[in-house]
């Protein structure tokens, strides 16, 4: 599993990359494994709406199982991964690059301090099923 | 005579399993609630139940007794010889949904020529695998419509002119979701439904639903209405019968988003009610939204061809509670019994059936227009179904006709208080201009009275 | 090997049947409403004959063989029932016709109604519902309408065993419910200690399979059931297992106040590929007034010489209809025979063996496939599809290769709570001879796993088509024939 160290990761798998205040969002290498073969993904929120954490930011289908990408962060939406719509597989072979989902221009900066560093995930994930 | 077991095979099994009887592989049932007794009758041997269901069969008048004028969202068509005796075969009707597609692309290829043909029939560009029936359809596109504008969206407005088990169904199944309001409210089920829904769609409207034919047989323009819908954003699902399209320009032409309906006159017999097809066509773009099996194609790893079922993400064995539906079964065989029966039409076939229906049902009218008392609306244009107001109380006359070996139109008063002595008539192409003579004679003879 | 399809084998001109031409005098057609063109094929009778026997030939089906899959009660389909489906006297009545001209199909109705009532232990069934899912959402919408009608509502959140068939949650959102989780035990049984911490005046109630998914009798189920009745909560029953149960317990009498039935698993009627099904629901007395409008009842009792009358009745405070016009009558029809011909005794046996046959496989295979819950089964037990020592092969690949010796595979990866699950439930209907032979391949499977891996991982080989890519059809979708216009 790929873990990038600039990065920051959620319990639920979600990737953040901070650049001033805007969130970079996006799922985790293990999350792409265990969904495999990803065919859709469908965006929950439009540009320019707000967002607070734990919302739906989109859902992710593969052939055998769907998940959803919870916003680790609130804010208001600036710009979706419209690319993700006719190259799914972008998700599955560059997650933490080509395959961003979504972002969010953040209000409590505090919820990304909250968030697992690289090494804590890794722990996090090793401990799973 | 069904479980094959021999004495001495179920004392060799339970030897292997280690228990002395069949009854002590029960011991955690509660005792209190062990081996109850079942008040049934003695078990009847094959014969005998075909006897006894014989004797039930018989004491029903069918429609191969009585000349039958009722349609109302069930038909009286032909089923040519070769629908039921396909669907005969074991390998149809005994086989299992289609999950593991490598033994199961007869069933597989059959629904996706299936959706191909409801998809050119309707002129959509996709359908799903079906139904239960037209009106859990109608409900299901009110919740795919829904969930389409993710809750921001709450009005679905239904037309006054749908048939009334459609509504009744939409409104059982939308009950459960409080936000949502359905108006579907009119004065008179006979106001002029395009206009009367146009005055009605704002930018709250999720979705507007209509049939075409409408309950009362009416065709009508949609175009307006369709670019009402549109224009304020939202969804229009048009309930269609699907005999009528092989004549009349399909709802794809006046913006239908969804075309459902009721597919039991593809080859479908009457059966009380049951079981029958519900089918869903839509656009490309929505196909992600809407529930139910599709089925997709695709090849194997040498290449070959081959059907499988695809999208399942959006069903209930993956999404369990975010899937818009619980829908777990189509109506595989129905769907086989209409998809041989349009193949065997056909283009030609269709069309000729279609006509038939619309040029038998047009002489009726004619016929019994002119018989004094009774009163057609001469400026309504219709495909099969056409509303007839009896001079005296439907009940008597229905009665009548019973007597002397007809069944009379459907008693609309049942249905709409305001409809006092209007009676709903079906022809299809079963039904000889004899057969219209004497139903127009008997009219008459009633009439008189 | 390829089918071609009904547009691939059409010819312009082609006729597949004739009509007569029209006796009555040519009207005009309306100009401004009709279409251009109609774009189905054009086949002869022979063509589509032809065709439609081909593609049955690459089905496999319970006449070909065995159906271990759990769940689903893969019974033999009695051809009877295909004979007294299609009485005339019943197929050719339209639902809409005079009570006095169908009072037959009436009191096949009732007679159902009647007899389902018996064997599941309730007051009143419904035969409306179209599915196992459909009577599931109604049994979601009679619990609603129940606390409505108290004026309770708090009640916002319905229990769903982890174990439970994926429709239930589903049912749960569409009848405007909450589904929450509730775990099972070491032993397979609702963790009774979680449950009571789960059960307080918000739970609307508990949707309970018993025997639940891995084929096992809820050995606290009077408690369970107590537990929920207690906090004010209904327990539904999904009936999909009552296969196990015939003549064995009624459900009614455990306590549970709703419970819906499959007609096409424990009623023997066709699965038909998918469909069609039926799922009455059953339900207590003081749920009766929810039911589904209409049911059927006598208006007027028979005498000696008379039967009674039959008509339609309307459940006072019913939730409506759930679909258009009766029920699946066809299907009902089909199930009122195989009651007819089982009786009592009958159907007692049908459990009896079918819980006969699903120990006697466990017993074998549990030698060689790790049986995560060893109980005495009822109609159906779980294996899991992989071993330790071999990570790279999956349910999946023992299901595929299962395949290749004429057997169609059992459930795979369900329930949830069993990794790579392998859900077997033979059915009562099976001899031993059939069930021998399959323990014999799963055996032999499971050595080849060992052996010579490949065989399972590039399974099936002996099929119409080998694995077909489902990545693919779902990215580059294409759901309708290729038409020549499409070019």
């Amino acid at each position: 599993m790929k873990t990038p160290e600039n990065l920051k990761y959620g319990k639920t798998d979600e990737w953040v990359k901070m650049d001033g205040n805007i969130a970079t969002i996006g799922i985790s290498d293990y999350a792409q494994d265990q969904l495999s073969d990803i065919v859709y993904v469908e965006f929950n929120k439009d540009v320019d709406e707000a967002v607070k954490k734990d919302e739906v930011l989109s859902t992710i289908e593969s052939v055998k199982a769907a998940g959803d990408v919870i916003s680790p962060v609130s804010g208001k939406v600036l710009e979706v991964n419209e690319g993700l719509s006719d190259k799914p597989e972008l998700l599955n072979d560059d997650p933490y690059e080509k395959g961003w989902v979504c972002k969010v221009e953040i209000s409590i900066p505090a919820e990304y301090d909250a968030l697992m560093s690289a090494k804590e995930y890794e722990s996090y994930c090793a401990g799973r099923h | 005579m069904f479980i094959p077991h021999t004495e001495f095979e179920r004392q060799e099994m339970l030897k292997v399993i280690g228990k002395d009887s069949l009854e002590s592989l029960f011991s955690d049932i509660p005792e209190k609630y062990r081996f109850p007794k079942l008040d049934l009758p003695p078990a009847l041997s094959e014969m005998e139940a075909l006897q006894e269901l014989t004797e039930l069969a018989d004491a029903n008048n069918s429609c191969d007794e009585l000349i039958c004028f009722l349609g109302a969202g069930a038909y009286n068509h032909y089923v040519p010889a070769a629908v039921d005796m396909l669907l005969r075969c074991g390998d149809f009707f005994t086989a299992y949904t289609p999950y593991q597609p490598e033994i199961s692309q007869g069933t597989l290829q059959a629904i996706f020529e299936f959706q191909s043909l409801i998809a050119n029939l309707t002129g959509m560009e996709v359908s799903n695998a079906s139904h239960y029936d037209g009106a859990t359809a109608c409900a299901e596109a009110c919740i795919s419509a829904y969930h389409h504008f993710r809750g921001k969206r709450t009005k679905i407005l239904i037309s006054p002119a749908l048939h009334p088990h459609y509504s009744d169904t939409i409104h059982t199944y939308l009950g459960a979701i409080d936000k949502i309001e359905i108006a579907d409210k009119s004065e008179n089920i006979q106001i002029d439904s395009p206009q009367f829904l146009v005055e009605q769609v704002n930018e709250n409207t999720a979705l507007v639903i209509i049939q075409y034919p409408d309950f009362l047989g009416r065709i009508m323009d949609f175009t307006n209405l369709g670019k009402a819908v549109h224009d304020a954003g939202a969804l229009l699902a048009v309930a269609v019968n699907p005999i009528a399209l092989g004549l009349l320009k399909p709802p794809s032409e006046f913006g239908a988003d969804f075309v459902v309906g009721e597919g039991q006159p593809l080859g479908i017999p009457m059966s009380f009610g049951g079981p029958y097809l519900g089918f869903f066509a839509t656009r490309n773009e929505l196909i992600r939204k809407i529930s139910g099996r599709i089925v997709g194609e695709t090849i194997d790893g040498k290449g070959n061809r081959g059907y499988v079922l695809t999208l399942t993400a959006r069903e209930q064995h993956i999404r369990r509670e975010k899937a818009t539906s619980n829908i777990c079964t189509n109506q595989a065989l129905m769907a086989l019994a209409a998809t041989i029966y349009m193949s065997l039409l056909g283009k030609s076939g269709l069309r000729k059936v279609a006509e038939l229906c619309y040029q038998k049902a047009h002489y009726a009218a004619e016929q019994i227009a002119k018989i004094p008392g009774y009163k057609v609306n001469k400026d309504w244009v219709f495909f099969n179904e056409f509303v007839v107001e009896y001079p005296a109380d439907p009940k008597i006359i229905n009665d009548f006709l019973l007597h002397e070996g007809v069944l009379g139109g459907l008693d609309l008063g049942d249905y709409y208080p305001e409809e006092k002595n209007k009676v709903l008539f079906a022809v299809t192409e079963k039904i000889t201009r004899g057969d219209i003579d004497i139903l127009t004679n008997l009219l008459q003879e009633v009439g008189n009275d | 090997m390829t089918e071609p399809t009904v547009y691939e084998l059409s010819s312009p001109g082609r006729i597949g049947i004739r009509f007569p031409e029209t006796d009555v005098p040519q009207q005009k057609l309306p100009e401004k409403f009709l279409r251009n063109e109609l774009p189905l094929p054009e086949l002869s009778e022979l063509d589509v004959v032809r065709h439609f026997t081909h593609l049955s030939q690459l089905n496999y089906s319970i006449d070909q063989g065995f159906y271990p899959l759990g769940s689903c009660t893969m019974k033999y389909n009695p051809r009877i029932n295909e004979i007294t489906a299609r009485l005339p006297g019943f197929l050719n009545t339209h639902p809409l016709q005079p009570l006095e001209t169908i009072q037959g199909n009436l009191a096949v109705m009732y007679l159902l109604q009647e007899w389902l009532k018996e064997i599941t232990g309730f007051h009143s069934v419904s035969l409306q519902p179209a599915a196992g899912a459909h009577g599931e959402l109604v049994g979601g919408l009679i619990m609603r309408a129940f606390h409505k009608s108290r004026k309770d509502n708090k009640r916002t959140k319905i229990l769903v065993p982890d174990s439970a068939h994926g429709t239930n949650p589903a049912t749960s959102s569409m009848a405007g419910f909450e589904p929450v989780n509730l775990p099972s035990d070491k032993r397979g049984n609702i963790d009774l200690d979680q449950l009571k911490s789960l059960c307080d005046e918000t739970i609307a109630g508990l949707m309970l399979t018993n025997p639940n998914t891995l084929g096992l009798f809820e050995e606290n189920v009077l408690e369970v059931i107590n537990i929920v009745h207690n906090v004010g909560g209904l327990v539904y029953g999904d009936g999909a297992n009552l296969n196990a149960l015939l003549g064995i317990t009624k459900p009614g009498d455990l306590g549970f106040d709703i419970l819906h039935i499959n007609l096409h698993k424990t009623f023997s009627t066709p699965h038909g590929g998918g469909g069609p099904g039926s799922g009455p629901v059953a339900v207590t007395k003081c749920l009766a007034s929810f039911l589904p409008d209409p049911l059927v009842g006598i208006m007027e009792e028979g005498t000696a010489d008379l039967p009674p009358l039959y008509g339609f009745i309307k459940p006072e405070h019913s939730i409506g209809r759930v679909k258009a016009f009766h029920g699946h009558f066809g299907v009902i029809v089909r199930a009122l025979t195989y009651v007819l011909m089982n009786g009592a005794e009958g159907l007692r046996d049908v459990a009896k063996y079918a819980v006969l046959n699903a120990n006697y496989l466990m017993v074998i295979l549990k030698k060689v496939y790790t049986l995560p819950y060893d109980r005495t089964c009822k109609h159906e037990f779980v294996l899991e599809g992989v071993w330790d020592e071999l990570p790279d092969i999956h349910a999946l690949d023992v299901a595929k290769r299962l395949m290749d010796y004429g057997i169609h595979p059992p459930t795979n990866y369900f329930p949830l709570i069993v990794k790579e699950a392998l859900m077997i439930e033979p059915t009562e209907t099976e001899s031993k001879k059939t069930l021998d032979e399959f323990a014999r391949v799963m055996l032999q499977i499971a050595k080849e796993a060992h052996e010579n891996p490949e065989l399972l991982h590039e399974a099936p080989h002996n099929t119409p088509v080998g694995r077909l890519d489902e990545v693919k059809a779902a990215r580059d979708l294409v759901l309708c024939c290729w038409r020549p216009e499409n070019d």
